[in-house]
């Protein structure tokens, strides 16, 4: 695909958790729970409020075709503002200092006065029906020249467990919600991009790490198509096979449109009751449906089947449609007969509804009231892909295909929080923020300064420990032992299962610089650490795991070892070192440091020959 | 709005507060400038269940309000009743909804339910408890109901609301959904939600037929003092020339040593004290300890299992039709609107 040609525009939104010890407006740990551990649940319902203007916005109005409960599960760790029970605290002043620096990293400008919106949100993920959003910055520049137009605080919105019921615990962490302007023209750059802004974020050292800690909305479109908002994109990687996906999505919706417009198409907007005709079907599904209704697209026999993206066709988007008035999907004449229904109930069908060779019917089976809603709305996605790409906010599936959650919020979506009073950005605040050094920078410094070969530096500097590595450089371990350590050992210990989390920083400081001065043997290291982390002080381990053998002992060591093996060392002269460094080395059981071993072997050695 | 004229009639009355409430763009803050009918368009359910006939009272946060306006809800809801109204439901801001509630309960002895509601959180947002306590209002109004209530979220979930007895209902959390609670008496019932059954014990009085009676003097001069430690004798004297003053004593009923000369004097000045408990729940007793005592020696009411705010509601009224001290100490220690209980609720 020439993405140029095509006229792919796209630009992201890139969410990130921040690390801060407070929710952004309640004073509760930013700490994730398990579900096991809840203290208690309750259950709400939300519904649609009109704007100020008088309006309700279209993509709140679709999220409340049914009447939803959601249950909300509480934690030790969560209080009644989650619970949408007590007016918000004041804005995060670690958080909105976290944003600044973000925002004066990519050369952005602060807004005079922060001011708290209401973002609405009643797909239940906010138990209060809106996220709290606050505008930072605006204005900024990627090193590679993207534009990012906007810095937003936002607050997190509430885990989904399963169905309707969420978790609270995640709900209010702060994120920062960074928006490009949309200059990106193929899936690389979007990706590249991304990787950018995370790197730069990474490099405050205030950002949460790991899976769902950063998620990726993308907005694409193509030329004549429409502006497409892809939520949840977690991995990086994904992106560029989302952007893909995406293009060819409306490449294909705008070939059926053409297709459909050369063949005079139409949508018979009145749905036909059919319940009747399936009597005596074999479909499980029809047999326990108390209401069959049919919609008859005219000219659209084939199109309905063709797939638009991997795993996804049209019937599948129209599926996603009526799925809003609580159905479980659709039936579409370009899959039957399948499903239990036969050949011979599918041209009943196409006669009784007047439906020829080149016309698609399309059933939906549920209650009454909601298998007339589910028809209007296949009615309406026929009748948008006579009109070519709808815009729509989607969101990704687990191989990079996406499926349709509502329409683009409208203008009526945001309104003032009241409950939060503005906060002014002073000059001096702005002026006294100091630059963290980028990551890209610091592996370049790594490499530079302390002769780490470039992957090692580059993995150093974007590791969390890269603080703890240049501390123990400072404090004279040499750059290779600490980074292999930080890098190699801790990881395949924890592999082993060792609580390497709790290591702290001074204790592995202190082993560090030990091993370094000799003091314990490198061999031991691995075995000191496993020792700490299951309780013990850095003494008590060194002293389990490796009581150095004095220098007399070692050497006492060595001459036996030469005594026994008097001929070899006659037989190899010098040339006995190297595989008698392994015999002691292995004696010693990593209680004396190799350097040493070496120096008194050698010497011993020399003696004798 | 077109209304179906086959529904029963009920009647609301708006006097403001955050059920009524949306942003004021003036000062960025939730103010109250709906009208009963901004709530009929705002909740359509409302409107299969009865047919409206909608008055706006005032339009003010709760804390602005005043005896006189008492007064003028109780002529309303009274003349509503007169005109055929099946209930009639007054929405309220709920920081005083209590004292309202209690107050009309005194004003007016009516044969139909009188539902007071209101709303924790803001008409304008998604979760806003407004519908829910809406609608639960209106099942109630249209109720077996014969007597003034309280209906507001009996918990944080949106499973029901509980109908309080006006005299017996108190706001006992700053924010949540469900502040309002029962005190010296379980509720009279619950509606669920979204069913809007109605289910109301044996202690709620039923609808009735008769006439609404309506007394609406009540007088302003009386006072409501929170006791505390080492409080200065002379506080009580900035009580002078007050007709009654409600005292929120500790524990049984009790003032200190020290405020006992003030008391005297007050009472020498004609004024009457009822003696209520900061505990809020139980029952006053003055004649357990010495300070009860002579509590009672000076001729301070005890106010039986009063809350202290209903006793404060309950002596403007009571004063607001006699003079005569015995008559005054009769009427204060008689229950009335169910604001005393015989025997004391064994729970709390």
């Amino acid at each position: 695909m020439d993405f140029e040609q095509l006229g792919l525009k796209a630009g992201i939104e890139i969410h990130q958790q921040l690390n801060t010890k407070e929710k952004l407006f309640c004073r509760c740990p930013t700490r994730l729970r398990d579900f096991e551990e809840r203290t208690g649940e309750f259950f709400r319902y939300l519904r649609a409020t009109e704007s100020e203007m008088g309006e309700i916005d279209r993509a709140a109005e679709e999220e409340m075709k049914v009447m939803r409960r959601f249950t909300y599960a509480t934690y030790d760790t969560t209080c009644l503002v989650e619970n949408d029970e007590e007016p918000p605290a004041p804005l995060n002043a670690e958080a909105l200092s976290i944003a600044l620096t973000i925002a004066k990293m990519t050369g952005m400008t602060p807004v005079d006065q922060v001011h708290v919106m209401r973002k609405l949100v009643i797909d239940g993920s906010n138990t209060s029906g809106f996220q709290r959003t606050a505008l930072v910055a605006l204005n900024g520049r990627l090193p590679e020249g993207a534009r990012i137009e906007t810095l937003c605080l936002e607050e997190e919105a509430a885990q989904r467990v399963e169905g309707e019921t969420f978790s609270l615990d995640r709900l209010g962490i702060p994120l920062v919600e960074i928006t490009t302007a949309p200059d990106m023209h193929t899936p690389e750059s979007v990706r590249e991009v991304a990787r950018t802004i995370g790197m730069i974020l990474r490099s405050t050292g205030c950002v949460k790490r790991g899976i769902g800690t950063i998620r990726q909305d993308i907005n694409i479109s193509i030329a004549e198509g429409a502006r497409v908002e892809i939520k949840g994109v977690q991995e990086l990687d994904l992106i560029d096979e989302v952007v893909r996906r995406e293009a060819a999505r409306q490449v294909n919706l705008l070939a059926i449109r053409d297709e459909l417009r050369r063949r005079n198409a139409s949508v018979t907007p009145e749905p036909v009751v059919v319940t009747g005709l399936f009597a005596d079907t074999k479909s499980s599904i029809l047999q326990r449906a108390t209401y069959i209704v049919a919609v008859v697209l005219r000219g659209f026999d084939g199109l309905v089947g063709r797939e638009i993206q991997p795993g996804r066709r049209l019937g599948s988007e129209m599926a996603d449609y009526a799925k809003k008035c609580g159905v479980g999907g659709i039936f579409h004449t370009d899959e039957l007969p399948a499903y239990g229904v036969t050949a011979e109930e599918v041209a009943h069908l196409r006669e009784c509804v007047g439906a020829g060779e080149a016309d698609c019917v399309v059933l939906v089976a549920a209650a009454k009231e909601r298998a007339l809603c589910a028809a209007q709305q296949v009615v309406r996605r026929a009748e948008l892909a006579l009109a070519g790409v709808p815009e729509e906010t989607r969101k990704m599936l687990e191989d990079g295909s996406t499926s349709y959650m509502r329409p683009l919020p409208g203008a009526a979506r945001m309104y003032p929080e009241t409950d939060v009073l503005p906060v002014r950005i002073r000059a001096e605040r702005w002026e006294e923020i100091e630059l963290p050094e980028l990551i890209s920078v610091k592996a370049e410094r790594f490499a530079a300064e302390m002769g780490l070969d470039g992957a090692l530096a580059r993995q150093m500097a974007y590791s969390e420990k890269a603080g703890v590595f240049e501390r123990a450089v400072e404090s004279g371990v040499r750059p290779s032992l600490a980074a292999r350590t930080l890098l190699g050992t801790l990881r395949e210990l924890s592999r082993e299962g060792v609580a390497v989390d709790r290591l702290e920083d001074a204790a592995f400081l202190d082993v560090l610089t030990r091993a370094e001065s000799g003091a314990i043997a490198k061999e031991a290291v691995p075995g000191v650490i496993t020792e700490i982390c299951g309780g013990l002080s850095v003494d008590a381990a060194v002293s389990k795991v490796a009581p150095a053998m004095s220098e007399e002992a070692l050497l006492a060591l060595i001459r036996d070892i030469l005594a026994t093996r008097a001929e070899f060392v006659r037989e190899r002269g010098m040339g006995a070192l190297g595989p008698l460094m392994g015999v002691v080395m292995q004696e010693a059981r990593g209680k004396a440091d190799g350097r040493l071993i070496s120096e008194l072997l050698k010497k011993e050695l020399r003696q004798r020959v | 709005m077109e209304q179906n004229p086959d529904l029963p009639e009920l009647a609301i009355l708006s006097t403001g507060g955050t059920i009524a409430s949306r942003i004021d763009y003036r000062t960025g803050a939730v103010t109250s400038q709906f009208d009963a009918d901004d709530i009929l368009r705002a909740i359509p359910r409302l409107g299969e269940m009865a047919r409206f006939n909608a008055h706006q009272v005032a339009s003010i946060l709760s804390e602005n309000m005043t005896t006189s306006l008492w007064i003028d809800l109780a002529r309303g809801i009274y003349d509503e009743i007169r005109n055929g109204a099946m209930g009639v439901i007054v929405t309220h801001g709920t920081d005083t909804m209590s004292f309202s509630a209690s107050a009309i309960s005194f004003m007016l002895d009516t044969p139909v339910p009188v539902v007071f509601v209101g709303s924790q959180r803001s008409a304008d947002r998604p979760s806003s408890d407004n519908v829910m306590n809406a609608l639960c209002s209106a099942s109630a109004a249209l109720s077996d109901l014969g007597e003034v209530a309280v209906v507001m979220h009996a918990s944080t979930s949106d499973d029901r609301c509980a109908v309080h007895r006006a005299t017996k209902v108190r706001k006992m959390h700053t924010s949540r959904r469900d502040a309002f609670a029962s005190i010296g008496m379980p509720p009279l019932g619950y509606v669920d939600y979204p069913s809007l059954a109605v289910r109301l014990g044996d202690d709620a009085v039923r609808r009735r037929s008769g006439e609404a009676v309506l007394h609406d003097a009540v007088e302003e001069k009386v006072g409501l003092l929170s006791f505390y430690p080492g409080m200065p004798a002379d506080l009580l004297s900035q009580f002078e020339g007050y007709r009654g003053l409600v005292l929120a004593g500790t524990g049984l009923g009790h003032v200190s040593t020290a405020s006992i000369g003030g008391l005297r004097d007050l009472i020498g000045g004609g004024c009457h004290v009822v003696m209520t408990s900061q505990c809020l729940h139980g029952r006053v007793c003055d004649r357990v300890y010495d300070t009860g005592r002579d509590l009672l020696a000076l001729g301070v009411i005890e106010g039986e299992d009063m809350l202290p705010e209903v006793a404060l509601v309950k002596l403007m009224w009571v004063l607001g039709r006699h003079d005569d001290p015995g008559e005054v100490a009769r009427l204060v220690r008689t229950n009335l609107r169910g604001e005393i209980r015989r025997c004391s609720y064994n729970g709390f």
